[in-house]
Parts: structure tokens; C-alpha cells; sequence
């Protein structure tokens, strides 16, 4: 019996207000709010609402055959408890089915798997929290952000004790192999992989509605049927997108909610299940193993890092954050600490890329720099100022941890000299 | 061609611009281009095309020797040809003040008597219409186009004009009616219109009520410098904010010391320069000294050849903050020296470029905001450096020769 394994992803920044130089130091606010608003209402009206409807009467009508996934990072959640409580509501009740899991990812949808594993360490922990809060379950599986995945991100991952986690398909790690097994890690044997087949998925998420495609029109019958001629032993497909594929980028009318709506019937038809992620890992054994040396993603064809990290702009900026990470971990400070979480969202590096600045607001590369290096400034200055700037991090650490015991040891020591004095009367 | 300036003795952009795009269209094999202008020098390059001096041309018949011609005007034109040419005198021309050749003194420059000029240069292309074999007329800026449109009227040869600017650039909205009229007399005579820039060709079409579909953009371009490594940035410890033009309205100049004084406002080590020279010079040292950063901001006065090459390779940054520029051709040799550049985008060049950072040239914060960004920010320089080089050097006259080429088949129904 195959199986099928749905997931989807949402994920949204804090679109950067225009900061120029001269409010550095001056002005410590830096999100364009109305913008960020504006945009995702759009999105939740367009596509979340509606296609959280639609899998919930999926779910409902096929008596809870029909399952997927969902990663909403953790700052698109915080957004969506702000501007739309009510698609929140609605991921708790379909989290209530049992037919939905929530991946783990980290916190911001950040690069830090690449360049601060403390980081990542610490936002997927944070991500994981929320999800539990929010939703009543931990989740087992992992995705990271844009699905970055590399040999030390996976042994990383596994250290964190989880046994599953979401991969690109890209042609340079699985070579002839076929996306529709699960593979495992190249030497951490628990941790099993997830590869995703992005010719169906981009099926769905950009050509289901090209006229001059030459399968168009896309029916989940023919669909269905594509999937149940693959070879018999390949058991597992994984078809993954953005959410906002569904109503945003193919709009309602192009008949996109009643293409998914079909998918359970036709599926059950020809004997396909729906599984998520954690299932699909614990039904299909790994077949072997997936080698990545150098760092995944799934963006456009070259399936790597080069639309964040490809040009010297974005690496200036990077290399700037990240140089602060393990100061700011040290600071309580609860506004400083969400600044340091929503600058390092992937977008703000991929509205510097020149070749591939997907969903930029920014006239070009160099605008989008200049307005984040003029913000990141501002924020340098502030992790500065929270603690003297001669005292090296590790001396930094000792102090603080003197400081934060303090309470516990004059605690300690009072009653030591109690108990001193009773036994001096 | 009818043109009026022609390097290495230009006044403006014009020629810098007439030059490239001959030598870009000389390289199609079976091109021939005999470009005419007022006065000559004697020394322009003539190894692609031939030059013929307007002041050289008869138009009205004197009887002369031979070696006396030879003597008088030897050295630019040969003695048969001005014989040959004066074959051409249709019609009487004795109104005009000529010289002992029948010939007409021009100034080749921008004289107050400029109307008088172009219209002088009308009979000298009758002359030569009558007896040149040519194919195709194109004129180069107003000034050029009463020539054109008359030798279009003799030969019955389609005629071209190409728009390097119009009035409307050069007086910031107070249009010389003179001007407009023979503007307009020659985009309407013309079978064809070519503009530098879509921003001109919305003007021509808008202001001067031209049929869209005869009009069409030709970038300009920019011709390679020789041996571009001997131009380097030597190590400085403040960084260098170049504006290099006529210091004049159309060019911006008060909205880059505007800005000067807001990155001074927040850092030191930067020096503004503001070369060139013009009628707003002394406003804007006022300016600068008002603003009290007299110390940091430079008139080193008007400069030429070498030196502004060796200015803009020095420069950390190169700004041109226009508030009106049909095409503005110093930005992209700004690059070719490899100085990160700053544009308005009321530029035409801001259509072709992708290296450069656009602004509003009366967005003093944004223009501040680049400024800082790229003297204090290793990457932001090393960008736009390297790509911006890149970028200009795939600019070439070539292309632009070639997509006049298709304009001209295009009016002569070739296929």
C-alpha cells in the first residue's frame, strides 16, 4: 500500500521599516507593521482560512483517513496570534482530529543551523515549546528552515533526540536514488530522512494552473493516477509545499480547494493512505543512506545556500549577526531578544540576493542591505550596551552566572551560619 | 549624419555620444557613414567614417583655382571634391554672408547667433543632398534637424532623427518656443524618432505629440578606455563622494550638499567633492559654508580628459543627483573606473543599470542613506565595484549600432 505524505509550510517576517542611517541609535523600532498586517490578512483570507476549511471537511468526510502536516515557524505564529486568532482556533482544532502533526523548526526560520548551532539549538527548543503550548503535542520530526540540510545539521539534529527529519530532494545528494523511500542519516543510523519529491509538489505549487503546461488541467484523478503507477516498491511520496500555494498563488478559482478535496476519494480508490511524516518514518524502513557535505535547500534549480548566502552582501550581514549570538543569549532582555529573533529571518538575506530576491519589497540588493545593516547597527549597538564591551565572553559567562546564583548561595550560607549559631548557643 | 560636435573637440555629451554610436555602427559590413558637422579640426578620426566640414561646402559659386582652394581648405577637404560639390548650388544662397570660397564660417559651437547657424547649415545640406548618394538621413539633436528635414525634402531619402535631449531637459519646464518650434518640425518631418531614453521618449511623445509608434528607445552606450588598469584607488584614510558636471540647476547639485551634510552629521572621515563649474558654483559654496561643512566639501573646478578619469577611479562613491537627464552617460564611466555610482531616477541611464543605487534626486535621506552605506560597509563597495564593472562593460555601442540598424531597415521596408 502506498503512501502518501502531505505537508505544508507557513512561514511570514516582520517586513523591516525604511531605517535610515541617521536612526541608528535613535530609534529602536524597526518593523513596518501596517505592511506585515497587510500582508498577512491577505494570505490568511486568500489561503490559510479557506484551506484549513477544506482539510478539516478532509478529514472529517474521510472519517480521518485523510492526514498531513503542518511547520509554521515560530514567528509566523506569533504574527498569526496577533492578526489572526482565529486561523490559530483553527489549527487547534485540527490538531484535536489527530490527523495533523506539527513539525519542530527553528523559532525564526533562521540560517542558524548553518551558522550558530548554539542558536539553532535554542530556537528549536523554543519552536518545540510553542508547539506543545499551542497545540498539546511535542513534536518528533524536524524541519528546517527552507529545508536546509547538510551531514552536521543532521548530526545536530540528532543529538537533539529526534528521529525524523524533512529533506530536499536535490539531485546532488540522492544522485539516481529516488525520493520515494526513506533513507538515513550517513552515520547517525537513528535519524531517518524524508526526501521531498519536488516534481509533484511543484506539480501542485506553481504549474497546476498554466495554461500552456502540458498536463493542464491537473485532476486529483490523474494526479492519483501518477502516483499509483510508480513502481511498486517505491511505498512513499512526499508531496510538501508552501501554504500559501493553495489560494494565494493558485487562486480559488483556478479550482485548486476542489482539486485537494477530491484527492481522499481518488486516493482510497487505488489504495494510497495518507501518512504523516513521524507514520511514514515508523511504516517504511530506511533503505539507505543520504550523504550531504555541503548544506541543501529547496530553493530554485541549484538546490543550495546561494540565495541567502550567495553574494558578498549577504555574507557581510551574516557574518555580522551571527558574530553577536552568544552576547545576546547572555542578555535577559526580553525586546532586544525578539529583535534578535526576527532579524534573522532567511527573507531579510533573500531580498539581498541579486539573482533571486523572491517577494522583495526593496528596489534592489543593495537597497535591501543598506536598510538591514542600518537596522542590525542599531541593534550592535544595543547587545553593547547591555554589557561592557572589554570583558570577553567567557569571562562574561562566569560573571553572570555568579550573578544569577547569588540568591541561592547567600541563601545557602545564611543558613549555614543558623545552623552555626544554634550550635554555638 | 548631420551632427554638430564631434570628438576630441566637444562641448557636451553630444559628441561623446555621435562617436559611439558611429564607431558601434561602422563595424556592420556594409555601413557607410558620411557625417557632416559645422566645423572641423582637421584632426577628428576618420577611420571608420568620413567627416565633411559644413564650412568647407560652396553654397554660393565663386570662381577659384585650384591651388588656391588646395591652400585655403586643403587640409580637410580635397580640392576636387569642393569643386565637385559645387555642382551641388541649386539654388541662391547670396543673402548669406559667405567667404572667398562661397563657403559659410561656422562657429561650431554654441554661439548667440545659433539660429542663424542652424539655419545657414539648412543650405549647406540642400548642397550636398543634391549630390551625395546616400540611402538615409539621420540627425543628430535639434540643432541638426532643419538640415535633415530639408535633405529630406530634395533627396526623398527617409530621414531619422535621434533626440540626445529636448528643451524640456534643459530648462527644467520653460521651454524657448524657437527651440520647441524647430524641435517640433523635425520629429513631425522625421519618418522615425530615436530617443536615448524611455523618459525622453515619453517627453517626445507627450510634449511633443509624436505617434508612440514611430518613436523608439536606443540606450546609449559607452566606448571601452584603453588600458583601464593604469587607473587605481590609492589607499586614503577618508573616503571620497564625487559629483563631477556643470554645476547648474538641471544637475542637482544642491541636493548632493544637502546631503553632504547629513553623513557629516554622523561621521568624519568622508570628504565631498564637487567638480565642474557653472552658473549655481557660488550659491553652492555659500551653501556648504552655511551648512558648516566647508571643511569636508571641495570645488577643485572644472575638469577634463585624464583628470576625470583619475577623479572618478579615486572616488569611493560617484553621484549624480540630476534632476532632469535624457540619458547621463558620466555614471557609466564612472564604472568603467570602477567607482560605485548613486543616480536619481530621473536619469535615462537608471533604465539600463542594475549596479547603480537609484534614488529620488530630491531624497536627500535616501541619497544620505547610500552615501553612508556604501563608505562604511566593505561589501556594499566590493558589490557594486566589481558588478558594476561588469555590468558596463557589457554596455556596448555595438548593441546600440545594431538596433539602429533595425530602425533604419525598418523605414527603408528591408527585411
Amino acid at each position: 500500500m502506498k503512501n502518501i505524505c502531505l505537508y505544508f509550510q507557513i512561514h511570514q517576517p516582520l517586513r523591516l521599516k525604511r531605517y535610515r542611517f541617521f536612526d541608528i541609535g535613535a530609534d529602536h523600532y524597526y518593523y513596518d507593521d501596517f505592511q506585515t498586517e497587510d500582508i498577512i490578512t491577505r494570505l490568511v483570507q486568500n489561503s490559510y482560512l479557506p484551506a484549513n476549511e477544506t482539510i478539516a471537511e478532509m478529514i472529517k468526510y474521510s472519517g480521518g483517513k485523510f492526514k498531513c502536516a503542518f511547520s509554521i515557524s515560530g514567528v509566523a505564529l506569533e504574527l498569526l496570534e496577533q492578526y489572526a486568532p482565529e486561523l490559530i482556533d483553527s489549527f487547534k482544532s485540527l490538531a484535536e482530529t489527530g490527523c495533523v502533526e506539527f513539525l519542530a523548526e527553528p523559532y525564526a526560520h533562521s540560517l542558524a543551523s548553518v551558522y550558530d548551532p548554539a542558536e539553532f539549538e535554542a530556537q528549536v527548543k523554543k519552536h518545540s515549546e510553542k508547539i506543545q503550548e499551542l497545540f498539546g503535542k511535542k513534536p518528533t520530526a524536524l524541519r528546517n528552515a527552507e529545508l536546509i540540510y547538510s551531514d552536521d545539521i543532521g548530526e545536530l539534529v540528532a543529538n537533539m533526540g529526534y528521529k525524523t527529519m524533512l529533506v530536499e530532494g536535490a539531485r546532488h545528494v540522492l544522485g539516481y536514488k529516488s525520493p520515494n523511500y526513506v533513507y538515513r542519516h550517513s552515520y547517525k543510523p537513528d535519524l531517518k530522512l524524508l526526501i521531498r519529491n519536488y516534481k509533484l509538489s511543484d506539480d501542485i505549487a506553481f504549474r497546476f494552473s498554466n495554461r500552456s503546461w502540458s498536463d493542464f488541467p491537473l485532476t486529483a484523478d490523474k494526479y492519483i493516477s501518477w502516483l499509483a503507477a510508480m513502481p511498486a516498491e517505491e511505498q512513499l511520496v512526499n508531496i510538501w509545499l508552501g501554504y500559501e500555494a493553495l489560494g494565494e498563488y493558485q487562486k480559488k478559482e483556478s479550482g485548486i480547494f476542489d482539486f485537494l478535496k477530491a484527492l481522499p476519494y481518488h486516493a482510497m480508490e487505488r489504495n494510497l493512505t495518507f501518512v504523516t511524516p513521524s507514520e511514514a518514518v515508523a511504516k517504511n524502513k530506511p533503505v539507505d543512506i543520504a550523504k550531504a557535505i555541503f548544506p541543501i535547500s529547496w530553493s530554485s534549480e541549484e538546490k543550495d545556500l546561494s540565495a541567502w548566502t550567495g553574494n558578498n552582501l549577504q555574507q557581510e550581514a551574516l557574518e555580522k549577526l551571527y558574530q553577536i549570538g552568544e552576547r545576546v543569549r547572555m542578555s535577559s532582555d526580553r525586546t532586544l531578544l525578539r529583535d534578535w529573533l526576527n532579524l534573522q529571518t532567511t527573507d531579510h538575506f533573500r531580498y539581498m540576493s541579486h539573482k533571486d530576491a523572491w517577494g522583495s519589497h526593496y528596489e534592489n540588493a543593495y537597497d535591501a542591505f543598506t536598510n538591514y545593516m542600518n537596522i542590525l547597527a542599531d541593534f550592535l549597538q544595543r547587545v553593547e550596551s547591555q554589557f561592557p564591551a572589554n570583558v570577553d565572553n567567557e569571562e562574561l559567562n562566569e560573571l553572570l552566572t555568579t550573578i544569577r546564583n547569588q540568591a541561592a548561595e547567600i541563601e545557602a550560607l545564611k543558613k549555614e551560619v543558623k545552623t552555626l549559631k544554634k550550635k554555638g548557643k | 549624419m548631420f551632427g554638430w560636435e564631434f570628438p576630441p573637440h566637444i562641448l557636451g555629451g553630444l559628441g561623446t555620444a555621435s562617436y559611439g554610436l558611429t564607431k558601434g555602427m561602422a563595424l556592420q559590413p556594409d555601413m557607410e557613414i558620411t557625417f557632416v558637422i559645422p566645423k572641423p579640426w582637421g584632426d577628428e578620426d576618420q577611420s571608420f567614417l568620413k567627416i565633411i566640414g559644413a564650412c568647407n561646402v560652396p553654397v554660393v559659386r565663386k570662381d577659384n583655382n585650384w591651388d588656391y582652394v588646395n591652400w585655403r581648405i586643403g587640409s580637410q577637404m580635397h580640392p576636387d571634391e569642393y569643386f565637385w560639390l559645387r555642382e551641388g548650388i541649386r539654388y541662391d544662397f547670396r543673402r548669406i554672408g559667405t567667404n572667398d570660397l562661397g563657403c559659410i564660417d561656422f562657429s561650431g559651437r554654441y554661439p548667440d547667433n545659433l539660429i542663424e547657424e542652424i539655419s545657414n547649415y539648412e543650405a549647406v545640406a540642400s548642397v550636398l543632398a543634391h549630390r551625395l548618394d546616400f540611402d538615409i538621413i539621420h540627425s543628430h539633436d535639434w540643432l541638426t534637424y532643419p538640415a535633415g528635414a530639408f535633405a529630406k525634402q530634395i533627396s526623398g531619402k527617409p530621414l531619422v532623427i535621434h533626440v540626445h535631449a529636448t528643451d524640456f531637459d534643459r530648462s527644467r519646464g520653460q521651454v524657448n518656443p524657437t527651440v520647441y518650434d524647430i524641435e517640433k518640425r523635425g520629429m513631425d518631418t522625421a519618418d522615425h524618432i530615436i530617443t536615448v531614453s524611455n523618459l525622453t521618449r515619453d517627453t517626445v511623445i507627450n510634449k511633443y505629440h509624436q505617434d508612440p509608434r514611430k518613436v523608439t528607445t536606443v540606450h546609449n552606450a559607452v566606448e571601452p578606455i584603453p588600458d583601464v588598469e593604469r587607473f587605481v584607488k590609492p589607499p586614503r584614510k577618508d573616503k571620497i563622494v564625487t559629483f563631477l558636471g556643470r554645476i547648474t540647476m538641471q544637475k542637482g547639485p544642491e541636493y548632493f550638499v544637502e546631503a553632504a551634510h547629513r553623513v557629516l552629521e554622523k561621521t568624519k572621515d568622508v570628504r565631498f567633492v564637487m567638480a565642474g563649474s557653472g552658473d549655481m558654483m557660488a550659491e553652492m559654496i555659500d551653501l556648504a559654508a552655511n551648512r558648516g561643512i566647508a571643511d569636508r566639501f571641495h570645488f577643485p573646478g572644472f575638469m577634463r580628459g585624464e583628470m576625470v578619469q583619475k577623479m572618478l577611479a579615486e572616488s569611493d562613491v560617484y553621484i549624480m543627483p540630476s534632476v532632469s537627464e535624457p540619458f547621463g552617460i558620466s555614471p557609466l564611466e564612472a564604472m568603467q573606473v570602477g567607482a560605485p555610482t548613486i543616480i536619481s531616477k530621473q536619469s535615462g541611464c537608471a533604465e539600463i543599470l542594475d549596479n547603480a543605487i537609484k534614488i529620488d534626486y530630491w531624497d536627500i535621506d535616501a541619497m544620505a542613506d547610500a552615501i553612508y552605506s556604501i563608505v562604511q560597509r566593505p561589501a556594499m563597495y566590493q558589490s557594486l565595484h566589481e558588478r558594476g564593472l561588469e555590468e558596463v562593460n557589457n554596455i556596448t555601442w555595438e548593441c546600440a549600432g545594431q538596433k539602429v540598424r533595425d530602425i533604419y531597415n525598418k523605414v527603408l521596408n528591408i527585411k
